[in-house]
C-alpha cells in the first residue's frame, strides 16, 4: 500500500515543486553581491594595506633609522641605510620596501618606536613593471602625506589598545 | 524572371525576419540565463558590460551589453582543429547542429496569419528537424577524435533517441485531440477558454512533453552530454571560438523552439487566456495575437532556466529509467485516455 501511495506521490512531482519553490523564493531575496568599485565592504581601522612613512606635524620625518623594522621583518622585505645628518640626528638615506616580498604581517608597524612606518588602509594600488615593486623612501613619505588624515584617524581609534 | 526573383527576395526577407530576432533572442537568453541563475543563487549575475555611448563614458545598464561582448570574444578566438580530427566532419558538425535548429522555425505559426510555410505535415516536419539535430552532436563527438567528446556524443545520442519516443507519444495525444498535423489548425482546435487548451485534458502528456524537451535539448538536469564534472564538456570539448559559438547558438535555438512548441501545442499558442472571461475578455487582454505566444514562450524559456537552477544532474541510468520505464508507459496509457475522451464526447474537437 505504502509503495503505491509513494508511487502516485512521485508522479505528482511534489518534491520537484518543493524544490522549485525554494529557488523561486531565493530569486526574490536581496542579493549579497557588492558592486565593487561603487560599493565597498567596511574595512577595519587595523587593515594592513600599502606601507607609508609618516611625518611629525612640523614636517620632520619620524623615522630615526633604528632598523627595528628591518630586523623584525620575517620576509626580509625592508632595506635601510642610515647616516648622521648635519644637525647630529641619525636619519635614513635609503628605505626600500619590496612589495613582492612583503607579507603584510604588520610587524614593522608594531616594532616602530616612533610610529613612523605604518600600513595604511589603502589597498587599491598596482604596478605595471616588476621594478616598480621596490618602493623607496620618497615614495613612502609621499604615500604618508597623502593618507595622513586617515592614518591618524585609524591610530586614534585604536589608541586604547596600543 | 523578375517575378521569380522578387518572390525569392520576399522569402529571404521573411526568413531573415524570423532568424534575426531568433539570434537576438538567443543572445539575450544567455544573458537571462546567467541573470536568473545568479538571482536564484542570491547573487547579481552580469552587471558590468554596458554600451559605449559618445558622452557618458561607461554606461552599465545592468550588463545588457554582455551578450555582445561574449559574441565578439567567441568570434575573435581561434578555431583549433585537433591534429587527428577528421577535418571535414569537424567543421561540418556545428553546421549540422544549427541548420535543423533554425529550419524547424519555418513551420512555426506566430499568429493566425504569420507563418512562413503553412504546410499540412508541420508537426512531422518539426519532429524530423528536432531529431536531425542529434547528428551534429554525434558527428562532433566522432570527428573530434577525443574520448570525452565521443562519450558525450554517445550519451547524447542514446538520451535523445530514448526521449524522442516519449515526446512522439505525447504529440500523438495532441494529434488525437486536434485531428490534424497542421500547427495553425492545432492551435485553432484549442479555441475557447483556458480549459479548452490541450494542457488540461492532456496534463500528463504536457508535463512529459516539456520534460522530454528539456532532455532533448541536453539541458540540466539532463545535460549528460556535457556533464562537465565527468567528461569536461562532452561533445564540444575540442571546439573553440566561432565553432563553439555555433553549437551554443544551436542549443539555445532548440530550447526556444521547444518552449515555443510547448506553448503552441499545449497552452493555446497565440490564443488569449481571457477569451471567455466576461469583463477582461472585452479589453485588449481578450484579443488573440502574437504577444500571447511570445509571453507563453518566455514563460517556458524561464522554466528551462528555473529547472537548471534547481535540480542536480541525473545519473545516466536514472535518465534511461525515467525515459523508458516512466514516460513511455504513462504516455501510452494517456493516449488511450485521450482517445476515450474524444470517443465518449467528453472533449469536443475544436469546440
Amino acid at each position: 500500500m505504502n509503495t503505491v501511495v509513494r508511487y502516485f506521490k512521485s508522479l505528482m512531482l511534489l518534491e520537484l515543486f518543493a524544490g522549485l519553490s525554494v529557488t523561486m523564493r531565493y530569486f526574490f531575496r536581496p542579493k549579497f553581491t557588492i558592486r565593487y568599485p561603487e560599493e565597498k565592504t567596511p574595512k577595519s581601522n587595523r587593515f594592513r594595506g600599502l606601507h607609508a612613512l609618516r611625518r611629525y606635524p612640523n614636517g620632520e620625518e619620524r623615522c630615526i633609522a633604528c632598523k627595528l623594522c628591518e630586523a623584525v621583518c620575517p620576509a626580509l622585505a625592508i632595506t635601510i641605510e642610515s647616516t648622521q645628518r648635519d644637525d647630529g640626528t641619525r636619519r635614513t638615506t635609503r628605505y626600500d620596501i619590496d612589495l613582492f616580498k612583503c607579507i603584510y604581517c604588520g610587524f614593522c608597524e608594531e616594532s616602530c618606536p616612533v610610529d613612523s612606518i605604518v600600513e595604511t588602509g589603502f589597498l587599491e594600488y598596482h604596478m605595471e613593471n616588476a621594478s616598480e615593486r621596490i618602493v623607496d623612501k620618497q615614495q613612502l613619505l609621499a604615500i604618508g602625506d597623502r593618507f595622513e588624515a586617515q592614518i591618524a584617524a585609524d591610530r586614534e581609534q585604536d589608541a586604547a589598545y596600543r | 524572371m523578375l517575378d521569380a526573383l522578387l518572390e525569392l527576395a520576399w522569402i529571404v526577407i521573411k526568413i531573415l525576419a524570423i532568424c534575426v530576432p531568433l539570434i537576438l533572442t538567443v543572445a539575450y537568453f544567455t544573458y537571462a540565463e546567467r541573470k536568473v541563475i545568479g538571482f536564484m543563487q542570491v547573487r547579481m549575475g552580469p552587471n558590468r558590460v554596458g554600451f559605449p555611448l559618445p558622452f557618458i563614458k561607461r554606461f552599465h545598464l545592468l550588463g545588457l551589453g554582455q551578450p555582445f561582448a561574449d559574441v565578439v570574444k567567441l568570434l575573435l578566438k581561434e578555431i583549433i582543429l585537433p591534429e587527428n580530427a577528421n577535418k571535414f566532419l569537424f567543421v561540418l558538425a556545428p553546421v549540422m547542429a544549427i541548420a535543423p535548429a533554425f529550419a524547424a522555425w519555418a513551420v512555426v505559426p506566430f499568429s493566425d496569419t504569420m507563418v512562413l510555410a503553412d504546410i499540412n505535415a508541420g508537426l512531422l516536419y518539426i519532429l524530423a528537424m528536432t531529431s536531425l539535430g542529434v547528428y551534429g552532436i554525434i558527428i562532433a563527438g566522432w570527428a573530434s577524435n577525443s574520448k570525452y567528446a565521443f562519450l558525450g556524443a554517445m550519451r547524447s545520442a542514446a538520451q535523445i533517441v530514448s526521449y524522442e519516443i516519449a515526446m512522439g507519444f505525447a504529440l500523438v495525444g495532441v494529434l488525437i485531440m486536434s485531428g490534424t498535423l497542421n500547427l495553425s489548425e492545432i492551435v485553432n482546435a484549442q479555441r475557447g477558454g483556458v480549459f479548452d487548451w490541450f494542457w488540461w485534458p492532456l496534463l500528463p502528456l504536457f508535463v512529459i512533453y516539456f520534460i522530454s524537451g528539456v532532455a532533448e535539448t541536453n539541458r540540466a538536469p539532463f545535460d549528460m552530454a556535457e556533464g562537465e564534472s565527468e567528461i569536461v564538456a562532452g561533445f564540444h570539448v575540442e571546439y573553440s571560438g566561432a565553432a563553439f559559438a555555433v553549437f551554443f547558438l544551436a542549443e539555445y535555438a532548440n530550447m526556444i523552439l521547444i518552449a515555443c512548441l510547448t506553448s503552441l501545442l499545449f497552452v493555446g499558442g497565440w490564443l488569449s487566456p481571457f477569451a471567455g472571461v466576461p469583463l477582461l475578455g472585452d479589453t485588449i487582454l481578450g484579443t488573440d495575437g502574437i504577444f500571447w505566444l511570445l509571453a507563453k514562450t518566455a514563460f517556458f524559456m524561464f522554466m528551462f532556466l528555473w529547472l537548471r537552477a534547481t535540480f542536480p544532474r541525473y545519473r545516466y541510468d536514472q535518465v534511461m529509467r525515467l525515459g523508458w520505464k516512466v514516460f513511455v508507459p504513462i504516455t501510452i496509457v494517456w493516449i488511450l485516455v485521450a482517445a476515450l475522451l474524444i470517443m465518449l464526447g467528453v472533449v469536443v474537437r475544436g469546440s
